[in-house]
């Protein structure tokens, strides 16, 4: 029986022996910048929607506090599009600060504002600066807070750091091209002789192309698939530490089943590109062969 | 044999009257040295078979791998299959190569391929099935001694083994002109009688053959016509005057 084997002996290459482990390692640190842009989008996403349609008003703590927080309630409650108000217990207030200031360190001689934990009705919006107006003339000190400069820094710092992340899957791209064109080079010397055998026995430049890109396209789906387990399996573990930390803001840091399947693409773009980048590159510097 | 040679023989695509080989005033140099071909200026007409001798450095190599377009000449003009070979594009070039069959001086066969994978390396560049492939390998080895070597890799073939695989690679894809370098140089005369014998039977189903050898006594026994090379230039020797010189 014939066993069809590559007429050009590319698999026993020293060239290419790390070239899987180089494309590993790219489509590691692709699949991390990725999942590191994916993650925050999701959780920008997560802490706009659970922010967005509230308020929330600070008192300063001090005397006729509760009579301050009435005369507020009545205020806001007077305001058009406020659904709901809760005034926060003291005990409520120095749980939100525990966070930031480990268990057991709120002192209970800590002075605290009041909160007030406005929800606004769907599709409306509350003019803000003229609430604070309102609630400035029966409570001084009063401060109201939409959660829109907060959210809106917090979005400039997430956009970054997605444009440092495609900044990082493009370098890695480009690395993958250099190093297979690099990997291919080597291959057409190493085996100038037998490519002009396969010449002159009558192959057209695409027939040993055709090989270079086959290779490539194997090496860079091994290479695509170590990369993507062990990517995956320190995403798995990052969330695993995420999730034992406690941290409430953190929890919104997951990723989605779709966004999960996003994740093998690098692997399947390394191969492509491999493959193309192996083709172009065969295509090129034959074409300047006899 | 016969059905061998009926399915190995030459498709003749070009009109008969056309030689396969033109050579005018072709000359040959490798960069800046001194030139190795002068004006040499030949017909091969189709159907043909020539011996080409010369001794060792005479450039018989050279004259070859212009036929089998390894080389483009320093100057003058080489047509073949009655086309002008310097105005061809690149594209066209596999067509006419696959139209040659070349065995080697060195053999050139892939040590990674089994005997049966390099005999089908023309076969598969130029796209034939592989159901059709098999067959015609396998008969082929067969009639040429290597049928107990079909997987064997060239590195543990014999000398002579590996010329046969190496003359079968040259003869499997029915070549129109068959270019042979020094085809019998190692190996016994029972196979290498076969091998002449193979190559005359070609020849007379419309191959064009041309044989580089430094075998004198193989030139005389055949009496072709002879190409002889001797201070870069060609001599055509008759059959005739071959005839009249044994």
């Amino acid at each position: 029986m014939i066993r069809r084997q590559a007429d050009l002996p590319l698999e026993g290459d020293n060239a290419n022996r790390f070239l899987p482990w180089l494309i590993a390692a790219m489509v590691y640190l692709a699949i991390l910048a990725l999942a590191a842009a994916m993650g925050l989008g999701t959780a920008v996403a997560r802490w706009g929607a659970g922010l967005s349609g509230t308020l929330t008003v600070q008192l300063a703590p001090g005397p006729e506090i509760d009579l301050r927080i009435d005369q507020a309630v009545a205020a806001l409650r007077a305001t058009p599009g406020v659904a709901e108000i809760r005034v926060l217990s003291v005990e409520e207030t120095r749980a939100l600060l525990e966070p930031w200031l480990g268990p057991g360190n709120e002192g209970a001689d800590l002075p605290l504002p009041r909160v007030l934990d406005v929800r606004v009705e769907s599709g409306t919006v509350v003019d803000t600066e003229s609430v604070a107006e309102r609630l400035a003339a029966v409570a001084p000190g009063s401060i109201v807070d939409d959660h829109r400069k907060w959210l809106d820094d917090l979005i400039k710092l997430v956009r970054s750091v997605q444009w440092t992340a495609a900044a990082i899957v493009l370098l890695t791209a480009v690395c993958a091209v250099l190093t297979v064109v690099f990997a291919t080079r080597t291959g057409l010397a190493v085996h100038h002789h037998v490519i002009e055998l396969l010449h002159l026995i009558g192959a057209r430049d695409r027939y040993v192309a055709r090989q270079f890109q086959h290779h490539a396209l194997r090496l860079g789906l091994r290479g695509g698939l170590i990369g993507t387990a062990a990517a995956g399996l320190t995403i798995l573990l990052l969330l695993l530490i995420l999730r034992s930390l406690d941290t409430p803001m953190l929890a919104g840091l997951v990723l989605t089943p779709a966004q999960w399947g996003v994740l093998a693409a690098p692997a399947v773009a390394a191969a492509v590109i491999a493959m193309s980048t192996a083709r172009i590159t065969v295509l090129r510097v034959l074409a300047r062969m006899v | 044999m016969f059905t061998l040679l009926k399915r190995f023989s030459a498709s003749v695509r070009m009109n008969d009257r056309e030689p396969v080989v033109r050579f005018e005033n072709v000359g040959m140099r490798y960069g800046q040295g001194p030139e190795i071909l002068r004006d040499i200026r030949f017909d091969l007409e189709p159907g043909s078979f020539h011996f080409l001798t010369g001794l060792s450095g005479a450039g018989k190599s050279t004259l070859l791998k212009l036929i089998y377009l390894a080389h483009r000449p320093s100057r003058g003009l080489i047509r073949l299959f009655g086309r002008d070979v310097a105005t061809m594009s690149k594209d066209e070039l596999p067509n006419l190569r696959r139209r040659i069959g070349v065995v080697f001086q060195n053999f050139r066969l892939l040590d990674h391929l089994s005997a049966i994978d390099n005999v089908a390396l023309p076969l598969r560049i130029a796209g034939t099935r592989k159901s059709k492939i098999r067959e015609q390998v396998v008969e082929l080895l067969h009639w040429v001694g290597l049928e107990h070597q079909l997987n064997a890799r060239p590195p543990v073939l014999s000398g002579g083994e590996q010329q046969r695989v190496a003359v079968a690679r040259a003869v499997i894809n029915r070549p129109s002109l068959l270019i042979a370098d020094e085809p019998t140089g190692s190996i016994d005369d029972r196979i290498a009688m076969r091998i002449m014998h193979l190559f005359e039977e070609l020849n007379k189903v419309g191959t064009t053959v041309v044989i580089a050898t430094h075998n004198e006594p193989l030139v005389e026994r055949f009496g072709h016509p002879r190409l002889h090379l001797a201070d870069g230039a060609l001599e055509v020797i008759s059959e005739v005057a071959q005839r009249r010189l044994a």
